[in-house]
């Protein structure tokens, strides 16, 4: 069995989010970067688990990003996986970057690819979707379990209001939220294994990009909160009614 | 050249989001200077005529029973085929669960630009820009989309509905509905439950409520106001709450009205999931809270003696009113 895990570079979550050059691109400085937590946490990890129960399986790791990424893989292949591919772009588009994903995954014909429900920076949930459709296979989003019998999936996700458990036949595409797995710290062994994993570099293929970032906005600041003092509940009730107009 | 709206139902009844999309949507095709029609898929027991009302002309409709389970590749065929035969060229869906499966689908299959998690309107004065929410509720992107056929999928909450008169003409759309690969075996919903993203209230616990059993305090008050439930990640992971509460930067990311955030200090990934709420209010022992920084009203206090305070002036406001 072959699975594909994406993995995308983000800043971590403590990260102070600000922007240069007019506001069109994203401030780097003091930035730490992490794997994106979803697909750290959850797809990667998952997949790892599946990999102890069937050490025939093999782990692919995909990124779309510059050599600025390579640490982050390092750090990834620390956790487990057999060898990274990075597509060696800058485009953020989202639509750029599955078609990237797509044509790694019809070269490598994997049974299984995982996604993070979404990145933490763009926050498009996007990529699972778009490549499933690319290599026309089923799409499970927002998965919570992912449980494998042969050539069989059975997995719970997320719907509106509640939860569905599904079954699928191999090949699929999932995206993998909380639940599918508990996070793991990469131990020396692994870190060492990681130096010498094959991390190939590609070239992307010619798309065509459907969006771009046109420029960046801060939300405005708040204008300072208003105290009520503890034993004067019933003034807060007043000011969410009539000046918040909240309740 | 028209605009469609995906309007999303679950058991028969639309979608309290798929009611925002429509209105954005019928706001786009003013915009553009053309009409707004819906699609909705499998059996729906409403009036799907009285959805004019939110500004669509047009209701096509695919009734077949098998599409009352969302599977994301027949939606997205069977969508984009309508898409295509209705001459569409801007496709707008709710960014729920439904549209995130979805609207990345249909953008694939129709090599349309995607704009997820888009919060306004775009702007047309010089190409087509959507405003969207990023780095998880800390910052927006405007995002200009570059081919014929655009998709947007509307942040729920982020959008206000607005009914004014007018009946749709509903419509049978006889489309191509393959077999889904996926088998739905079982569902469990959660009944009786507001729904956390599309909630006008959120009552939101953290730590500081100091275990499970003190939750009640927090549900009361959001009874009384007809609230969603929430928390923040440590509650979640230490299994407290189910997972599903937990709101913050790798958790759910809400909009509500109004956000009551109850012994929870207010950590940077915290507030990115709540910091587009209308109001906020932090109730927090400790002053020094960062909460308070990012809060509207704040009360420094004992959570214990303060909640039960709130919901029951909540109860005398309603009983006067």
């Amino acid at each position: 069995m072959k699975i594909l895990v994406c993995v995308s570079k983000t800043p971590d979550t403590t990260s102070k989010i600000a922007f240069t050059d007019g506001n069109t691109k994203f401030d780097e400085a003091g930035v730490q970067w992490i794997i994106n937590p979803y697909d750290e946490w959850y797809s990667l990890v998952r997949a790892i688990e599946l990999k102890e129960a069937n050490p025939a399986a093999t782990i692919h790791l995909v990124t779309v990003g510059n050599a600025d990424a390579e640490p982050i893989i390092r750090k990834a292949l620390a956790l487990g996986g057999d060898e990274a591919i990075r597509v060696n772009t800058d485009n953020s588009d989202a639509y750029y970057i599955a078609a990237q994903i797509a044509e790694v995954a019809k070269q490598g014909g994997y049974d299984l690819i995982f996604t993070g429900k979404e990145t933490i920076d763009y926050n498009g949930s996007s990529i699972g979707g778009m490549v499933a459709e690319l290599v026309d296979s089923p799409y499970i989003s927002l998965a919570t379990k992912f449980d494998l019998n042969g050539t069989t999936a059975t997995v719970v996700r997320e719907i509106d209001g509640g939860e569905e458990t599904a079954e699928v036949t191999l090949p699929v595409v999932v995206s993998c939220q909380k639940g599918m797995a508990e996070q793991r710290i990469p131990n020396m062994r692994g870190i060492m294994a990681a130096r010498t994993k094959p991390l190939k570099v590609v070239e992307p293929i010619a798309v065509d990009a459907l969006t771009s970032i046109q420029s960046f906005e801060l939300p405005p600041a708040k204008a300072g909160v208003k105290l009520v003092a503890p034993d004067n509940v019933a003034e807060l009730v007043r000011l969410l009614h009539e000046e918040a107009k909240a309740i | 050249m028209s605009v469609l709206i995906f309007i999303d139902q679950s058991e028969g009844h639309v979608k309290k989001s798929s009611l925002e999309a429509l209105t954005y949507g019928a706001d786009v095709a003013k915009q553009l200077g053309t009409t707004a029609e819906g699609i909705v898929l499998g059996t729906v027991t409403e009036d799907l005529a009285a959805l004019g009302k939110y500004g669509v002309s047009k209701i096509h409709q695919v009734s077949n029973a098998a599409l009352n389970n969302v599977d994301a590749q027949v939606y997205a065929s069977v969508i984009s085929e309508a898409a295509t035969a209705t001459g569409a060229t801007v496709i707008v869906f709710s960014h729920n669960q439904t549209g995130k499966a979805v609207a990345a689908r249909v953008a694939a299959k129709l090599k349309a630009g995607l704009v997820a998690g888009a919060c306004a309107l775009p702007n047309t004065s010089n190409g087509f820009s959507v405003k969207k929410t990023v780095f998880s509720g800390k910052a927006y992107a405007h995002v200009n989309i570059l081919s014929a056929v655009k998709v947007i999928s509307l942040n729920p909450n982020s959008y206000k509905t607005v009914a004014t008169e007018g009946t749709a003409v509903v419509e049978a759309l006889a489309v191509t509905v393959n077999e889904p690969k996926v088998k739905i075996t079982a569902v469990n919903k959660i009944t009786g439950e507001v729904p956390l993203t599309e909630a006008d209230i959120v009552v939101s616990g953290g730590r500081g409520l100091k275990g499970p059993e003190h939750w009640g305090i927090l549900l009361d008050l959001a009874k009384e106001l007809g609230a969603a439930t929430a928390c923040s990640r440590p509650v979640g992971d230490a299994h407290w709450r189910p997972h599903h509460e937990h709101v913050g930067q790798t958790g759910v990311q809400v909009a509500p009205n109004l956000y009551i955030a109850i012994g929870i200090s207010g950590a940077i990934q915290h507030l990115a999931g709540v910091n587009r709420s209308k109001v906020i209010v932090v109730i927090n022992k400790d002053p020094e809270a960062p909460f308070f920084k990012a809060a509207d009203y704040g009360i420094v206090g004992d959570a214990f003696e303060v909640v039960p305070q709130l919901t029951s002036a909540i109860q005398k406001m309603k009983a006067g009113a």
